[in-house]
């Protein structure tokens, strides 16, 4: 139980002074996994988009295997990015190995099944009628993709939060193709690992609070916009 | 238009990440030509004779006349044991070393069996490791070139102070693992094919046993931090390098058993991986931090590191001397 009591204790602490390069590492994981989910945003309402609305033999492979994508184990992503990028990969000659980009690569292979499924699966609510409708008032395609997506954007949104979440809460991945370099690309999660083996348990728990709060914060500004959208 | 304005900021804030991500990125192409600068006042006696620091010049230096000196990629890789990186040595040395040589060293930090294979594939340019044995295999396989000793410390024997095996205090190693298999109690092997793992191996085969499968022998896979607390947790035996555990051992319930046999030492060598076998080893940088390791100032901060907890001094350094002269004679596989 002190151990609870030090790595609260601490946590204040570290959050006050800034030790451990605590702001640095938290803008990382965020911009890290912010632009994967961005990323990834675009990918998976594209290809949801074209699997909730086109019929075609087939689609419901497509759907399985998107849902498995939902559920990609962090650490089987980790060594396939890591397997390309190493050197001795097709693609060591990038040199994008132990970079925040290949942790971006990695994230957002990790996020876009997760909002591909969410997308999917929010336009297949939608009437069939309602989008020939659209289409008669004469809308273009990117009109009416923009039309659909403004309805839809609730779903969207959860969406994004969990795109989010899977990226920032992995560690397999940002592990093996990051590195945990420090003032590089050591995030929350490979930090949290890293302070662990070392034994430092406080400083361990503080950046869990950390790391916990920054989730919190994104999903309570999202969950508001919903709220908004509802009322 | 509230929701809009709410939407079109949030959008916009992620659009920025991503922005200033990439940014990132380009500054630290930007900052690449001041070190290249620096590395043109030191002297680079490599360069003369190798065709490879001649190939790699670019063309745009050699047309406007500037001299050619050290080009290539001013990252370096190094794949080390876990040992070095979770007792902090590495936060000490590696900032040292970034300072004078201009250099931007990425330390991966993995068992030493992982690292070699790192080395072997040429995906590191640099290893600091200690498994002697799978070292010189790489030398002889022409993956890994100019070995050179950079410190040591040594493995103890921990265990719960109960001592089921009644180990403590025994001087020779061998025959603790031997009491150890006899008494059948709860051995927490890092079994990552680490430098470490290797010495327990090697222990267990000296002793004539072969723990593998007993159900009181338990293979972690993880860093020697881990392992430490799983040992400490199951109250169970474990091999240890002396700075993992020195580094950690408030709260520990794990006591020193046995130490000081000459086959408990644990010996530390960089060696560079080869660039003429691996087009994108980057030779030159590999040099500089295999030459900052065994240079005076490196090796005097290694003899001067002490853990912050305990104040202990963690490592010995070793540099220039062989591994008879450290009494060592048939160094661990």
């Amino acid at each position: 139980m002190d151990l609870i009591w030090d790595g609260l204790g601490e946590a204040v602490r570290i959050i006050r002074t800034g030790d451990y390069a605590i702001w640095e590492i938290t803008l990382r994981s965020l911009l890290i996994s912010g632009s994967a989910v961005v990323i990834s945003l675009i990918i998976g309402i594209a290809v949801g988009a074209a699997i909730a609305f086109n019929e075609f033999r087939g689609r419901n492979l497509v759907f399985s295997l998107v849902n498995t994508g939902m559920g990609l184990p962090p650490v089987v992503v980790g060594l396939l990015v890591a397997i390309f990028l190493w050197r001795s990969g097709p693609l060591g000659h990038l040199r994008l190995i132990y970079t925040p980009a290949a942790m971006v690569v990695a994230q957002t292979i990790i996020a876009t099944p997760i909002v591909t499924g969410f997308t999917a699966a929010a336009l297949r609510q939608l009437d069939p009628r309602w989008r020939t409708q659209i289409y008669a008032l004469g809308a273009s395609r990117l009109q009416m993709l923009w039309i659909i997506l403004w309805e839809t954007k609730l779903p969207l949104l959860a969406a994004v939060m969990a795109g989010f979440g899977g990226a920032i809460s992995e560690i397999g991945a940002s592990q093996m193709v990051g590195g945990n370099l420090a003032g590089d690309t050591r995030v929350l999660t490979t930090a949290v690992m890293l302070e662990v083996n070392r034994g430092n348990f406080a400083p361990a728990i503080a950046l869990s609070i950390i790391l916990l709060a920054l989730i919190f914060v994104v999903s309570l500004v999202l969950t508001t916009v919903q709220q908004q959208e509802r009322t | 238009m509230k929701r809009a304005s709410w939407l079109a900021s949030l959008l916009l804030a992620l659009v920025a990440a991503l922005g200033l991500v990439s940014c990132g990125g380009d500054n630290e192409s930007k900052e690449t030509p001041t070190p290249k600068a620096e590395a043109t006042a030191t002297p680079q006696p490599a360069t003369t004779g190798t065709p490879k620091a001649a190939t790699t010049g670019t063309p745009q230096a050699a047309a406007t006349g500037t001299p050619v000196v050290r080009s290539g990629p001013k990252e370096i890789i190094l794949a080390t044991t876990t040992s070095t990186q979770d007792s902090g040595l590495l936060d000490v040395l590696v900032p040292e070393f970034e300072k004078d040589s201009g250099y931007n060293l990425k330390v991966i930090a993995v068992g030493s069996g992982q690292a070699l294979a790192m080395g072997q594939r040429g995906d590191a340019d640099v290893l600091l490791v200690h498994a002697p044995a799978s070292e010189k295999a790489l030398i002889d396989d022409g993956s890994a070139i100019n070995r050179q000793l950079v410190m040591h410390n040594d493995f103890i024997i921990l265990g719960p102070e109960k001592d089921p095996a009644d180990i403590k205090g025994m001087t020779s190693a061998v025959d603790a693992m031997k009491k150890m298999f006899d008494a059948g109690s709860t051995f927490i092997s890092r079994g990552d094919d680490s430098g470490t793992n290797k010495a327990e191996l090697s222990l267990w085969k000296k002793a004539g046993v072969d723990p593998k499968g007993k159900d009181w022998y338990e293979e972690t896979g993880q860093g020697m931090g881990a392992t430490l607390q799983v040992a400490n947790q199951k109250d169970g035996y474990t091999l240890s390098d002396r700075a993992t555990f020195v580094a950690q051992k408030e709260g520990f319930v794990l006591k020193v058993l046995v130490e000081g046999d000459p086959l408990l030492l644990n010996v530390y060598s960089v060696m560079q991986v080869n660039p003429d076998k691996f087009d994108l080893v980057n030779g030159p940088g590999g040099e500089a931090f295999a030459d900052f390791m065994v240079s005076e100032k490196a090796q005097q901060m290694i003899g001067a590191y002490v853990d912050k907890k305990s104040g202990k001094s963690l490592f010995i350094p070793d540099a220039g001397k062989t591994y008879e002269q450290l009494g060592m004679k048939t160094p661990f596989g």
